[in-house]
């Protein structure tokens, strides 16, 4: 039952980092074990919260739902249930849930003797995620400052505080982000596309090997990073471009509070340019 | 247990430097004598070299140069040919397509002809360069997938600076050469059109874009997790399935109640990839020929609630008939 043919042998007891083997088993193709429960409990507390907020909110249009943070005033204190409480209760089960999963993952990577290496990416988007509620809203002083929890309203709250900076796209760190973001988008289609060509040559030809994939790309650009190297500089490209958005989302407001266009004065107004 | 994280190669073995597999009948030689580079070595190859030039390469070469080269020149114009000045002011200066009023004419050099004369040869570079890419695969007898994939992003470039233009009836729509410029544009565009994020297809875009780098992460990460058991020979795992690809696929099978395979995850990898600007051209190309208020739009089609005005409705001077 949903187990791979080569699965069963791969199913032994072992690895986890608490309740020893209280919860280690498998339902269905899951993986339980201490993080699964909490990862559930956490999972399901924050899903029936939106769906109260939801309900007690104007619409069921799935755009439109919108479960907001506490108002300005408020400060950092808890505010009432419908006035921003079930948006922090909300935050803390997605807190709790992300960081049950990244435990879970590396209970599973124990289990099959693999590298850290997922669960620590998974650890930069949940921080980029704790940045955003937490860390930002703290250094501000309110937790109004986080974003709404709905598809269209999260949008209004990227472009509003974009504005408040007058032109986001002039933030530094944010130049870094998306440049990165988009040589990640780059590199992922060379390796898909390298990976896919040569195991896929077309009708009559056979099978290439990664000889003949770095001779494509030193061909091509003069240089081929290798099998190994794609998969470092693709999984840095990425946690890289997610490291600059926390930093560019994490100076706006805290650290500067003009209009980005303005931050690059220091540039034109160095002392070396008098002549 | 840090000796098993496989970050760096800490030990490089060298040996013959490889030219490269056998290149058939009619190709031209190979430039270059390959070198080691031992810091690249930490984390990828060491080799650098040869590369393959060929009659397309140098064409697309010269052509990509020509336009850099006039793009810089027309910027040092801008500054008065003062050369400390277009250091200083280098993210600011801009080669700007030709005003709205010379429509889709050809404008004086000063005008935006320059603009014209970059954009058809950094085009023509682009194309070459697309067709090289094809033309070396199929020579190394390999899939032209890398070629279609490049394809796609040649498809944004060219809606951004050429098919939108066309159906705007005006080049002056077009991207301008420069670094902020050119961000001035997208902001400039999505203030005009009503905010480019309700633009439904920018929103799609966008997805594949973090997704794209959320797979990056999950597919890079989980081979240097089996790497010690040899997953990044991804070819032979593909062919011949061994414990790096089982041990891969049940990671995210006990994880998410999913997995690819190691031949379909770089599937996904290509899809993700080519759909990002290839939706997001679709999306620039819909906005200002097709939808003229995104927000509006959306307000119509009942995704984004109709918010009160707070501010004063300020009417577009081109309505009242102002030339820019």
């Amino acid at each position: 039952m949903s187990m791979l043919s080569f699965e069963r042998k791969y199913r032994v007891r072992g690895g986890t980092l608490v309740g020893g083997d209280l919860f280690d088993f498998w339902v269905g193709p899951f993986y339980v074990g201490f993080f699964g429960v909490t990862t559930l409990f956490f999972a399901l507390s924050g899903t029936m919260m939106i769906l109260w907020g939801a309900a007690s909110g104007p619409t069921w249009n799935l755009w439109q739902i919108n479960i907001a943070p506490p108002d300005l005033s408020y400060g950092l204190r808890f505010a009432p249930m419908m006035e921003g409480g079930l948006w922090q209760l909300i935050t803390v089960c997605a807190l709790g849930s992300f960081v049950s999963w990244a435990l879970r993952e590396v209970e599973i990577c124990r289990k099959l003797g693999m590298g850290l290496h997922v669960p620590f990416a998974f650890g930069m988007a949940i921080l980029a995620y704790f940045s955003l509620q937490v860390v930002r809203p703290v250094l501000m002083g309110a937790w109004g400052h986080a974003f709404p929890y709905g598809i269209y309203s999260h949008l209004d709250w990227v472009s509003n505080t974009a504005y408040q900076y007058l032109h986001f796209h002039y933030n530094p760190w944010h130049m870094i982000a998306v440049t990165l973001f988009f040589a990640t988008v780059l590199a992922l289609s060379m390796h898909g596309g390298l990976v896919l060509s040569a195991t896929n040559p077309g009708k009559g030809q056979t099978v290439k090997s990664p000889e003949h994939e770095d001779t494509f790309f030193r061909d091509l650009i003069g240089y081929s990073v290798g099998t190994l190297g794609i998969h470092r500089l693709g999984l840095f490209l990425a946690l890289a471009g997610v490291w600059f958005g926390i930093v560019c989302i994490v100076v706006s407001g805290p650290f500067w509070t003009g209009a980005w266009p303005e931050w690059w004065s220091w540039w034109l107004n160095m002392p070396i340019w008098r002549s | 247990m840090a000796q098993y994280q496989n970050l760096f190669t800490s030990v490089q073995p060298v040996g013959p430097l490889h030219d490269g597999v056998p290149l058939p009948r009619g190709d031209d030689k190979r430039t270059g004598t390959p070198f080691l580079f031992h810091l690249l070595g930490r984390i990828g190859n060491a080799q650098i070299g040869p590369v393959y030039l060929g009659t397309l390469g140098v064409a697309s070469l010269l052509f990509g140069t020509l336009a850099f080269n006039i793009i810089g020149f027309n910027m040092l114009a801008s500054v008065d040919w003062n050369p400390l000045e277009l250091i200083r002011q280098l993210f600011w200066l801009a080669l700007e397509p030709p005003p709205p009023a010379y429509g889709l004419s050809i404008p004086p050099l000063a005008q935006g002809g320059w603009w014209i004369i970059v954009g058809f040869m950094l085009t023509v570079s682009i194309l070459l360069w697309w067709a090289r890419t094809y033309r070396r695969a199929v020579q190394l007898g390999l899939g032209t997938h890398v070629a279609w994939a490049y394809a796609a992003a040649i498809w944004l470039y060219l809606v951004c600076g050429f098919f939108r233009p066309i159906m705007m009836g005006s080049w002056s729509e077009a991207v301008p050469f420069g670094i902020f410029p050119h961000l001035d544009w997208v902001s400039a565009l999505s203030l005009r059109y009503g905010n480019l994020f309700y633009n439904p297809f920018h929103a799609l875009s966008i997805v594949f874009l973090y997704g794209s780098v959320l797979l990056f992460a999950m597919h890079g990460a989980t081979i240097l997790a089996v790497s010690r058991f040899g997953g990044e020979r991804e070819i032979e795992q593909i062919v011949d399935r061994g414990t790096a690809s089982e041990r891969a696929a049940l990671f995210w099978r006990w994880t998410m109640g999913f997995n690819a395979t190691m031949e379909s995850i770089h599937r996904w990898a290509w899809w993700f990839a080519v759909l990002c600007p290839l939706v997001g051209g679709v999306g620039i190309l819909l906005t200002g020929t097709v939808v003229d208020n995104w927000y509006l739009w959306s307000v119509k089609h009942h995704v984004v609630p109709a918010y009160p005005l707070v501010s004063p409705t300020v009417i577009d001077p081109a309505i009242l008939g102002a030339k820019p």
